[in-house]
């Protein structure tokens, strides 16, 4: 579905995958081997070169925000510049059903200010699934979750590729790529390769 | 109507005394602001006596490249003086270049604007006429631009991941950066504005005083001044907007990324 082949940034690459519809591929490495960067790469925030190509038209051939839409980036830490959380959703009839998925039925009427980092991890992922993308990209989605939210957040995961999007993800937690049946791949100094080639790294 | 009344150097010398008993209260309780405050008087007297003497000479002299040279003086200290005020500033000539364009093409257009269309001196650049709006214009227009463009990088420096936020939710780079926009914007207006509404009511501003201390009709005076405050709520606006969306145009790129790496590092 979503094909990279020779992707680099300064600190990255090069780097070559292959994303198949409706899969989970995981990526684990230790902080600063270029993880979120690559992600940020992929979604074209940085500057980076290399052969993107989604169902077969190449990412340059599409304005980025229409790319974007596709290929949808969730950050570790998200942004948000409004102060209510209403302001930051198109409101589509089956949002609140989303929001209830995640344990948040009643979060659009809040303000941004007192929301917790998990709530707002919680959040950007729903907001970044109204896109309707073909791929999503995550960034350490489930890192400030109590165990029980992360299972919901999981569940939707799940949903999504059911649908048939592909998702990449980048975790900490050992065991998360088994519990979703993802193809686990390792990053170290901006590489990626199918197994870790120290102790140390997780 | 009374006529000028003309000051000697002697009338100077006695107006500075409460300046002088400031700087002796100053030295007596301890302040440590004498130094400052006469250093700075001495700059000002310095400064204005010799502005005194050059434009009475460019006035004597009567030519049109006089008349742009000190023009292009003052743009040059005003160019300097937008660089000076921004914290973060645009990398390589664009950070000097980019608001002092946008200042110059806006407060040159104004000008010439009022010179050739309202006030038709004879010759039009007459620098009796030329110089002092130039200047008037000039200098609020760079403070204009100069808080808009601080407030524009701050606001994306500060705000990069609120920025990408959109542009990951598929917005175009100008979707992305408009509340930063406008926040730029309405720091930029700021001065204008308040000067508009306070204009009259408190303190009369300087020029109408001027006018009006050398004998001249105040209806007469307060025609010339809303002229001037038009004249530069105009300028300001142009210039502020011009360099704002400059910037923005500058600190993006056509594949929608915010590009912090051509603000300067400090």
């Amino acid at each position: 579905m979503l094909t990279i082949e020779n992707l680099r940034t300064p600190l990255v690459g090069p780097v070559d995958l292959d994303l198949e519809k409706g899969s989970f591929t995981a990526i684990s490495g230790p902080s600063g081997a270029g993880k979120s960067l690559l992600l940020r790469a992929i979604a074209d925030l940085d500057l980076n070169s290399g052969m993107l190509t989604l169902e077969g038209t190449e990412r340059e051939k599409m304005p980025a925000p229409v790319w974007r839409r596709q290929v949808a980036f969730v950050p570790a830490e998200s942004g948000w510049w409004a102060e209510d959380v209403r302001d930051h959703f198109t409101e589509t009839p089956d949002l609140g059903k989303q929001l209830e998925a995640v344990g948040l039925k009643d979060a659009l009427s809040w303000q941004v200010s007192r929301l917790s980092t998990g709530e707002r991890q919680r959040l950007a992922l729903i907001r970044a699934l109204q896109l309707g993308p073909k791929v999503l990209l995550l960034d350490e989605p489930t890192s400030a979750l109590d165990p029980p939210s992360v299972a919901r957040v999981e569940m939707l995961m799940k949903d999504c590729t059911a649908r048939g999007c592909a998702i990449l993800f980048v975790t900490h937690d050992p065991d998360q790529p088994d519990r979703l049946g993802a193809r686990h791949l390792y990053m170290e100094s901006g590489r990626l390769s199918a197994s870790p080639s120290r102790q140390d790294a997780p | 109507m009374s006529g000028y009344q003309a000051l000697t150097y002697w009338d100077l010398v006695a107006a500075s005394i409460f300046l002088v008993l400031n700087a002796v209260f100053s030295i007596a309780l301890n302040l440590g602001l004498a130094r400052t405050l006469i250093v700075s008087a001495l700059r000002m007297t310095v400064q204005l006596v010799l502005v005194g003497l050059i434009l009475k000479a460019i006035f004597f002299a009567g030519s049109l490249w006089w008349t742009l040279l000190a023009a292009t003086v003052m743009a040059a200290f005003a160019a300097r003086e937008i660089r000076a005020r921004q914290k973060r500033r645009l990398d390589g000539l664009l950070g000097v270049g980019l608001g002092a364009g946008a200042m110059l093409l806006a407060g040159s257009l104004v000008t010439l604007y009022a010179l050739a269309g309202l006030i038709r001196p004879e010759p039009v650049w007459q620098p009796q006429y030329a110089l002092p709006l130039f200047g008037m214009i000039l200098g609020n227009t760079m403070t204009g631009v100069s808080l808009g463009l601080d407030t524009l990088h701050t606001a994306l420096a500060q705000g990069k991941r609120d920025v990408e936020a959109r542009l990951l939710l598929g917005g175009t780079r100008w979707e992305a950066t408009r509340p930063a926009l406008r926040q730029a914007l309405r720091s930029g207006f700021t001065p204008i504005i308040n000067a508009m509404a306070a204009t009259g009511v408190v303190s009369l501003p300087g020029m109408m005083t001027g006018q009006i201390l050398s004998g001249i009709d105040p209806r007469e005076a307060v025609k010339y001044q809303l002229m001037i405050m038009f004249l530069l709520g105009g300028a300001t606006g142009l210039g502020v907007l011009g360099a704002t969306f400059a910037s923005i145009w500058r600190l993006t790129d056509t594949r929608h990324r915010l590009r912090l790496d051509r603000l300067e590092k400090r």
